[in-house]
């Protein structure tokens, strides 16, 4: 499919060719999912809302559920003001959930519709019942990303709900980054183990990895509660997942509760989970217990059992931002060579980290944000390399390359294990290590002459 | 809520009917604003219509969003460029919001046309194109005038619509191109096969009956499609609507102006295709042709009906539910589904018409429930209410039915088998034997004895 694409590379300032990124709403959308009892609401054309749930469905294999506000002609000439009441009003009467959580679109934004003054309106005027909230974020989509909307949901969550009543609690909060719900429930394995009382906010798991139960749950009994949502205020630290992500929210809580926030990486690979194991256990006041210390042993042992066929490899990564830094610093630990690493997102901070992070293995690594895949594509055309780690969209750039490939990150569109397996912790540093090594050794088994194929590797 | 408690909206009650009662239709309205619909946009119409046109450039004039979502996601292949497998957008930002984004699309137009030197452009339309207020008509002319290709614009903001008119901004769009070919070597046996996008490669087996019988395929539109087959496709003295959902309107417009006419078929199941084949031969009236097509029924039929019955064994009495886009498709399953032994209990449809409902009420059983722009909720309702064994929809059903624990067959574009023709009816069969008749039932809990007496002794359940 990728064959028309050439090795000069050209300066492109117009357009993006093959994106590694989406729009706004459909992260605000993932991060309303993780509150539970909570309807993700869409304000704009229902096509956006169709998409969003189309494309999450096709990452999680869940069910999706959202409403929309259904824009028509009438809506973006007039505004959308009445559409948006007359949803809340179905939204309640129908589907009733705890809580609304809006997002806006590009059509929204560019109409201009004060959504603070309409849910104001709402709520004066007996629309939204007693105990049940509306909240909202603003995701125009030709800002920042996909990782940007989940960013300012996870924000309105501490705008809206965090409330402080004075007495401070022994609880942490953690903000997880846009991180699968398999992940979620790595972390509050961790934070479990470790011994602290948290909250974690937003939280999917058991809302999109659900068990076959026969019945069709609107609102899985799952996700952070609103209880939970206003007791952040209470709380004595907030540890945030992914600086892109979660550090706004983090910042927000800080001044509007006066609850100290830690923004650290994500904890993929050995170094960021230490450092977020490290930040529980200064927390909980507490030892890193003595099964967990095993677990991570067993990770460094399996980087060593795999060193000889990890070192000097050649990497191009692409992602998220918070994904791709995380990431890199694992392949870099593994011994491997960050040759490129790209994201979507703007932002010039990606490609200072990486650069940091490379700059004893590879001073010259290319670095870029708002970038796209047909430009990494290109670029490994002039530059060669080893291994290629992102999305299910690098498939066709792993195919016309005969790369070994390694998905990672949003979206998985065509495999499944990213639903059961988590990325993060000792556990998803040992996963990803075995999904590497085994990238090569598929690679070298199906390839190498038949006197050359190894059976001990 | 949960599905034991779901009740029919109120608004919605009209949209839902079961066959034996008497009930008024109300369909084609709008989806309620704060609903959970199941439908998408105009963009969405037109840009899975025209996007099969594999060596045009299809670029989206917008926020990154609407080309990242529509990505590839449909199995429409190509026996030649695939060009349109790429995505190509504008990428709106900030600035173009407040300032207009004319120059940015222009100079995208230029950009790609130049590397990839595609055969036409189209440019799609956005909902905040006409907000910013682009003149997109105008920058396509000026491209085209300096690029020496046809650059067309696809009006197909979010908000004009659901799909439909979305594909009807497609057709307009692809119209723009018809006319402008040759049509010098088209026989007067030759036909346009509408709304056929070649998912899982079905354009090419349908393609091939028609050679057989000696019947000239001017163009598929748009499966497969090229820019110089929609140029010299009315010189084709037949038009054949398939997808009528997407593509009546393009029939009507090469009715209108070129006075073809056109008759609408469909190629799923073995009796909708050889009625379509028949219809096809009956109307160019030549024995030759009528002869060739009975012996080709005749000898397809004759090919898979035995495995046909060995499957249709195994089928015998399970219960369907269908969910799909448009009307025509449901009919042609209802009648697919009946030749495997199986009853459809529910049918519905994101865009069918009042026509089109009282069509498919009159080929449904009794007691089918039949709905009209429906929801997660409704349909979950339904397939437990019906004790369903096997549900076809698309993307966003799949997951529901698989968390009831009823089988699923993917009908729409996510399909990666061809489901047309005669050897398709094999295909579908075997698809939908293989979910139905899967273990993994077994292990569901509404079908699981093991579940029902699983219990765990309490002094386990304690510790």
């Amino acid at each position: 499919m990728l064959d028309g694409t050439t090795a000069e590379i050209r300066e492109r300032k117009a357009l993006r060719v093959n994106p590694a990124k989406t729009c706004q709403p459909i992260g605000a959308m993932y991060a309303s999912l993780g509150i539970r009892g909570c309807m993700p609401h869409s304000h704009g054309s229902q096509g956006c809302c169709a998409y969003h749930r189309s494309h999450l469905t096709r990452h999680y294999k869940e069910p999706v559920v959202a409403t929309t506000s259904s824009f028509t002609e009438g809506a973006s000439v007039f505004g959308g003001l009445a559409n948006l009441q007359t949803s809340l009003d179905n939204i309640f009467s129908i589907y009733d959930p705890e809580m609304v959580a809006v997002h806006t679109t590009c059509l929204s934004e560019v109409i201009g519709d004060d959504i603070p003054m309409i849910i104001k309106k709402a709520t004066d005027g007996g629309k939204v019942p007693e105990g049940k909230v509306v909240i909202h974020a603003n995701t125009p989509s030709f800002q920042g990303s996909h990782v940007t909307g989940y960013a300012n949901m996870v924000t309105a969550f501490v705008n809206y709900m965090a409330e402080s009543s004075g007495e401070t609690k022994n609880t942490v909060n953690i903000f997880p980054g846009w991180v699968d719900p398999s992940d979620m429930r790595e972390i509050k394995r961790l934070a479990e183990w470790i011994g602290i009382d948290f909250i974690l906010a937003p939280d999917t798991s058991d809302v999109l990895d659900t068990p076959q139960t026969g019945e069709y749950m609107m609102y899985p009994d799952a996700g952070t509660t609103i209880d939970e949502l206003k007791a952040m205020g209470d709380s004595f630290l907030t540890i945030g997942l992914g600086p892109l992500s979660v550090t706004d929210a983090a910042e927000k809580l800080e001044k509007k509760c006066k609850v100290p926030g830690k923004v650290m990486d994500l904890p993929i690979g050995l170094k960021a989970t230490d450092a977020f194991v490290d930040a529980l256990r200064l927390a909980a006041e507490k030892e890193v217990p003595e099964d967990l210390k095993k677990e991570r042993g067993r990770l460094i042992d399996m980087i060593s059992d795999m060193s000889q066929y990890t070192y000097d490899k050649k990497v191009a990564l692409f992602g998220d931002p918070d994904h791709v830094v995380a990431m890199t610093q694992f392949v870099v630990d593994l011994g491997m060579i960050p040759a490129i690493a790209i994201t979507g997102t703007p932002g010039k901070a990606f490609e200072r980290r990486i650069k940091e992070i490379c700059k004893d293995v590879n001073p010259d690594v290319e670095a870029r944000a708002f970038s796209d895949i047909h430009f990494l594509h290109q670029w490994i055309k002039n530059h060669p390399v080893d291994l290629l780690i992102g999305n299910t969209y690098g498939k066709f750039v792993a195919k016309e390359e005969n790369l070994p490939f390694v998905r990672f990150g949003f979206p998985i569109m065509d495999r499944v294990g990213h639903r059961a397996f988590p990325l993060l912790g000792y556990t998803g540093a040992m996963r990803t290590l075995e999904k590497i090594t085994d990238a090569f050794f598929d690679k070298r088994d199906r390839e190498d002459p038949d006197h050359e194929v190894e059976l001990i590797l | 809520m949960k599905t034991e408690t779901i009740e029919v909206l109120k608004d919605r009650s009209s949209q839902i009917w079961e066959k034996g009662k008497d009930q008024k239709l109300a369909c084609d309205r709008k989806s309620l604003a704060g609903s959970v619909t199941q439908r998408a946009c105009a963009f969405c119409g037109s840009r899975v219509v025209l996007y099969p046109i594999a060596d045009a450039l299809h670029i989206v004039h917008g926020p990154i969003g609407c080309a990242a979502y529509n990505w590839d996601i449909r199995g429409a292949l190509s026996s030649g460029p695939q060009l349109h497998r790429n995505s190509f957008s504008t990428d709106l930002a900030e600035k173009e919001v407040v300032f207009g984004g004319e120059k940015k699309l222009e100079a995208s137009l230029l950009e790609l046309i130049e590397y990839y030197k595609p055969r036409a452009a189209f440019v799609y339309s956005t909902c905040i194109v006409g907000l910013i207020g682009d003149d997109v008509e105008a920058i396509c002319k000026s491209v085209g005038r300096k690029t020496g290709i046809d650059v067309i614009p696809v009006d197909s903001p979010g908000f004009k619509g659901t799909k439909k008119s979305g594909y009807q901004a497609a057709c307009e769009a692809a119209f723009r191109l018809v006319g402008t070919g040759s049509t010098v070597g088209i026989s007067k046996y030759s036909i346009n096969l509408l709304g056929e996008f070649n998912i899982a490669g079905e354009a090419w087996m349908i393609r091939e009956y028609f050679e057989k019988i000696g019947i000239q395929v001017v163009s598929t539109i748009t499966g497969d499609g090229r820019v110089n087959d929609l140029r010299r496709c009315h010189g084709a003295t037949l038009n054949l609507v398939q997808c009528s959902g997407s593509m009546t309107h393009l029939a009507k417009l090469l009715k209108d102006h070129y006075d073809i006419p056109f008759k609408r078929v469909s190629f799923f199941g073995f009796e909708d295709t050889a009625r379509s084949l028949y219809t096809t031969v009956e109307y160019f009236n030549d024995p030759e042709l009528t002869l060739r097509a009975e012996k080709l029924i005749h000898e397809e039929i004759a090919k898979y009906s035995a495995e046909l019955k060995k499957y249709k064994k195994l089928l015998k009495g399970k219960k369907a539910a269908l969910y799909v886009g448009g009307a025509f498709k449901a009919f042609s399953l209802v009648l697919a589904l009946r030749n495997l032994g199986m009853k459809t209990v529910l049918a519905g449809t994101q865009t069918g018409s009042v026509e089109d409902y009282e069509q498919l009420k009159d080929i449904c059983d009794e007691g089918t429930v039949i709905v009209d722009d429906s929801n997660p909720l409704e349909l979950a309702k339904f397939v437990l209410e019906k004790d369903v064994d096997l549900f076809i929809g698309g993307v966003k059903e799949r997951p529901i039915a698989f968390k009831l624990g009823v089988a699923f067959c993917d009908h729409n574009h996510e399909r990666k088998t061809p489901l047309s023709g005669f050897e398709g009816m094999l295909h579908f069969a075997r698809e939908v034997a293989n979910s139905t008749l899967s273990p993994i039932w077994q292990f569901a809990p509404r079908r699981s004895q093991f579940n029902k007496s699983f219990s765990v002794p309490e002094t386990i359940s304690k510790t």
